[in-house]
């Protein structure tokens, strides 16, 4: 990979609560390289929004406690001064939350907090500029009339404009890194489809690296060149995109692809996960799955070893899975190619 | 995209060589480690009854608590004052005229001028004013709910009639209100002004009971209820009402020390429980009838009170959150 | 807008009516306002009988009520049963007074309350903050007139220790408190206890109000959209929080003001000032009903243009409430 434009090391968040200390994200790490864009897939809980907000200084540090490495173009923005993050956050680095319309501020115009944007990382640019560069962008993200509009009030958008507003606003000052935490699940279905296409075209505009936080598999075999499975907050498993879905190294994975409803099959029930996902104050020892995991079958590693990331046998380059028995997947696997395909 | 291949078949491939599971009783219990074992009591934990997760979430507080055991002694105290008082209420003494505090002769509260022992007064003040605010509460919080309900839940005509009303007797400033019924209903007993409050005070437990019903109206339990035909009054009783006893007991503890207060004004003021009858009001007006200098006659009723209140704030505080976890914890 | 405004209007003038109908069958059905007199001995029957012609006593409720109303139109409310005193003279002077007493005490209320509430959400679970929600606990359960007489004994005691008045205890004014400057500075100095108590009663209230909406805005996903956006932590919190977290408080303010002149009965009973609350309680003690009624329709008038101007200044702060 050519110099990677964000490398996690270790990432690890913990809060302390009074039910105890809840370990949001464990040991994360991964890297980034520009103008890609990186899945991250999991459950709600799975650590994968806290995760992005942390690196940001946007988890309040306080209740909670972060240690590793967020390298950024090689600075670290754990340990970063807080003057130098608020540059970065908004300007190089940029994020879009999951609801629009409470990300929006409802007492203040469209126009107003697009431009806010603006102006916080160009001091010295004119209202007018700031202004003119806000109708600018609104019409970039496809949203019609955007001179009129720019005046409106976040209630007098729709959900998908909303969403259109606030990509607008993070690809104001032309990001490197673009982190959009589940940008289309607070929408409707075919308003979703609208949004995919909107940040396609603003990653086009910015060339921009972008960070995909979402648990819609579909959207990330959509968009996503490469792609990390969090689970409990650890990664689970890393890979290129074609090669998850082709050859999927880890037991939750597959249980995500078989949950999902197929096209080309005939199903009579759906397939969910067995079980619930853990406490994050009580994690499993061991390997945080292996309740709910089928391929563990009981087997004491499994309940006492917190599984490596590792390239696995039949992993191609770069492919890394959390799994004791990864290897046993792809085993079966050529077992089943052998016997023919299932009836 | 996705390969009819991956399914479970996959993993049961491989396990051909897989030792036995622990899970299935196979392995001796000394294999399973003892962060397994905590894992496991924590799973297991998760069933009880939810009045029991309250009851758990409030004594979690501890400033409630120990509101409930002050309030609870000084209820006692209330309740056995002519028991536990040193000497009776009205009781003359012209040897220890206006003595401030002191230990001599249980004194603890002082004198007035009759001689008459502060600390025995304060204790029947107490039995008198508790249990006006207790009637008050609970006879604002019975009319106010059902009232209440009816306005939410039928809405229209009868919501707005019922509101109209409400509003009519808001419109009024409060104080007012009471003093002026106090004076045309004529108080002085407790029973009386306990009657007046609970007048003024059922409007408000009303506007809340209202506005449960009207966003509960609108929940799927209560079309799914409708739809297995049960009646109005049915669904107010057994579906609604059960759903709102969280916010109203929060709210009629509000009202209780709402009610203390107003009682204790209205008699300080001449206008509430009046002598013979005992209350801390009006023993505070005794009080500042008797001069400034004798500081001790108006100062221990008033805390009294204060107390009261603040354990009962204390108490509702905790009640809120140990409810509704959901919201914040915005303490106090 | 306009319309919203007018109907509600039409529709508080009929609630006032009716309210004002009723107190007055209420208040002129259970007493006699002529009782004493009656009971004196040697009381001239006839000078009873004339009064009683006079302010129509004889006729019913109703008519009684009309005449009242006539009176409160045209003839400045009237004039006092026994004694023939013109009403809006006396409760124009109680209202200037008081008006003093509560306003000031309301401004500075509100000043306190937002710094301390601000303030204890930006330092949530500091010191200041358990210090400010001791404090308010402690101002909701203290009597109102409990505290008026404590700071009264306070006074005293340190006068009984050291000689010296630091401040008058009771009435609005010295017996001679000259004119101009010197008069308001008197005046001023007699008004701090009472400024005094009613500002821990309402900042009370108020810190909590204001700290609980500036808690659930800085929490809120917009004001983190507003951090994302790489602004200060100050602009943060002036631009995004704290003018949004004031805009339920605008409401209480203004539902405040509407009870402040009847909302100081007992301080002013306490420090015997010349004000509407002692108007009040004598008007009540002595049966007569046409004070009492200009009392009250003066209070209730202003509570319902203030619930009003609470609700026009909601609609205009937050841009999602429209009202047609």
């Amino acid at each position: 990979m050519p110099d990677p434009i964000l490398q996690l090391k270790n990432l690890t968040v913990e809060f302390d609560t009074e039910d105890g200390v809840v370990h949001a994200v464990t040991d994360v790490s991964w890297e980034l390289a520009p103008g890609e864009i990186l899945g991250i897939v999991g459950e709600s809980g799975s650590g994968k929004s806290v995760s992005m907000m942390s690196i940001l200084g946007l988890i309040p540090t306080p209740p909670g406690r972060i240690a590793g490495e967020a390298l950024f173009k090689g600075e670290n923005l754990i340990t970063m001064p807080k003057k130098r993050l608020r540059e970065i956050r908004g300007g190089p680095v940029a994020m879009i939350f999951q609801d629009p319309m409470t990300s929006l501020n409802p007492v203040l115009t469209i126009g107003n907090q697009i431009s806010e944007a603006i102006k916080v990382h160009n001091r010295g640019i004119s209202d007018d500029d700031a202004d003119k560069r806000t109708v600018e962008l609104l019409e970039l993200v496809g949203v019609p009339f955007a001179e009129r509009r720019v005046r409106q009030y976040p209630h007098e958008f729709s959900g998908g404009m909303r969403q259109r507003a606030m990509i607008a606003m993070s690809i104001a000052n032309n990001p490197s890194i673009l982190i959009a935490d589940e940008p289309t699940t607070a929408l409707d279905v075919t308003i979703q489809a609208q949004i995919v296409e909107v940040l396609k075209a603003a990653q086009q505009e910015t060339h921009a690296a972008t960070i995909l936080i979402t648990h819609d598999l579909g959207l990330v075999a959509e968009l996503a060149d490469r792609v990390v499975v969090m689970y409990a907050g650890r990664v689970v498993e890393l890979s290129d995109v074609f090669a998850m879905f082709d050859k999927p190294g880890h037991p939750y994975t597959v249980g995500l692809m078989n949950s999902l409803a197929k096209l080309d099959a005939e199903q009579d029930l759906l397939e969910p996960i067995p079980g619930q996902p853990p406490s994050l104050v009580t994690l499993p020892p061991g390997c945080a799955f292996h309740p709910r995991c089928q391929l563990s079958q009981g087997r004491a590693i499994c309940r006492t070893e917190v599984p490596p990331l590792r390239p696995f046998a039949a992993g191609v380059g770069g492919h890394v899975s959390a799994c004791h028995f990864a290897e046993e997947l792809t085993a079966g696997r050529q077992h089943a190619e052998a016997a023919g395909p299932v009836a | 995209m996705t390969d009819p291949m991956y399914d479970r078949n996959v993993m049961q491939h491989s396990s051909g060589s897989a030792p036995q599971p622990a899970m299935a009783g196979g392995m001796p219990i000394g294999d399973t480690s003892q962060a397994e074992l905590a894992y496991e009591a924590g799973v297991e934990l998760k069933a009880r009854s939810q009045w029991a997760y309250v009851r758990m979430r409030f004594f979690r507080h501890k400033l409630a608590v120990a509101s409930v055991i002050v309030l609870l002694l000084i209820a006692l105290v209330g309740l056995f004052a002519p028991q536990l008082a040193p000497y009776g209420y009205d009781e003359i003494n012209l040897e220890a005229i206006a003595m401030s505090p002191t230990l001599d002769g249980w004194h603890i509260f002082g004198t007035d001028q009759l001689g008459r022992d502060y600390l025995t007064r304060v204790m029947f003040g107490i039995r008198t004013s508790l249990w006006v605010a207790v009637m008050v509460a609970l006879l604002a919080t019975l009319i106010g709910t059902a009232i209440g309900a009816v306005a939410g839940y039928f809405g229209g005509q009868i919501d707005n009639l019922l509101m109209r009303f409400t509003d009519l007797i808001l419109t009024l400033p409060g104080l007012a209100v009471l003093l002026t019924a106090s004076v045309y209903f004529g108080a002085g007993s407790p029973f009386k002004t306990g009657l007046i409050l609970a007048f003024l005070l059922w409007t408000a437990v009303a506007r809340i009971v209202r506005g449960l019903f009207l966003s509960l109206r609108e929940k799927e339990f209560v079309e799914a209820a409708k739809a297995s035909g049960a009646g109005d009054m049915r669904i107010i009783m057994r579906h609604i009402l059960p759903n709102c006893v969280g916010p109203i007991v929060v709210f009629m503890t509000l009202v209780v020390a709402v009610a203390i207060l107003l009682e204790a004004a209205l008699s300080f003021l001449g206008f509430g429980i009046q002598p013979p009858n005992a209350a801390l009001g009006s023993l505070i007006d005794d009080g500042q009838e008797q001069g400034l200098e004798t500081w001790w006659l108006v100062t221990f009723p008033g805390l009294v009170i204060m107390l009261i209140a603040l354990c009962i704030n204390f108490i509702g505080d905790g009640l809120r959150d140990a409810l509704d976890p959901t919201q914040r914890r915005i303490r106090a | 807008m306009l319309t919203y405004v007018v109907r509600r209007l039409i529709y508080s003038v009929i609630v006032l009516f009716v309210a004002s109908f009723l107190v007055f069958s209420f208040v002129s059905i259970s007493g006699d306002p002529l009782a004493a007199l009656r009971v004196t001995p040697n009381y001239d029957p006839n000078v009873i009988k004339r009064i009683e012609e006079q302010k129509n006593l004889n006729d019913p409720i109703p008519v009684r009520y009309v005449y009242w109303l006539r009176d409160a139109v045209t003839n400045q409310f009237g004039t006092t049963l026994l004694g023939d005193r013109p009403i809006l003279p006396d409760l124009w002077r109680v209202m200037k007074n008081t008006m003093q007493l509560v306003f000031v005490a309301e401004l500075l209320a509100i000043l306190v309350a937002v710094v301390i509430g601000v303030f204890s959400a930006l330092r949530q679970y500091s010191v200041f903050d358990y210090s400010a929600t001791a404090f308010s606990f402690l101002g909701l359960a203290m009597p109102v007139f409990w505290l008026a007489l404590m700071l009264q004994v306070l006074v005293v005691q340190i006068y009984e220790s050291t000689g010296t008045r630091i401040f008058p205890i009771t009435s609005l004014s010295d017996v001679d408190p000259g004119t101009g400057v010197s008069f308001w500075l008197d005046r001023a100095h007699h008004l701090i206890l009472p400024i005094i108590v009613l500002m821990i009663a309402q900042v009370s209230v108020y810190s909590r109000y204001m700290r609980a909406s500036m808690l659930e805005v800085i929490n809120s996903d917009y004001v983190r959209t507003a951090r994302a956006k790489g602004l200060e932590e100050r602009r943060v919190t002036l631009k995004h929080a704290f003018r949004n977290a004031l805009i339920p408080l605008v409401t209480l303010v203004a539902l405040s003001f509407g009870g402040l002149l009847g909302g100081a009965i007992v301080t002013e009973t306490v420090f015997s000032l010349d004000g509407m609350g002692l108007y009040f309680v004598n008007a009540l003690l002595s049966n007569d009903p046409y004070p009492v009624m200009a009392w009250l329709l003066i209070v209730a008038t202003m509570i319902v243009i203030f619930n009003l101007v609470a609700d026009i200044a909601y609609g205009l702060l937050d841009p999602r409430v429209r009202y047609d």
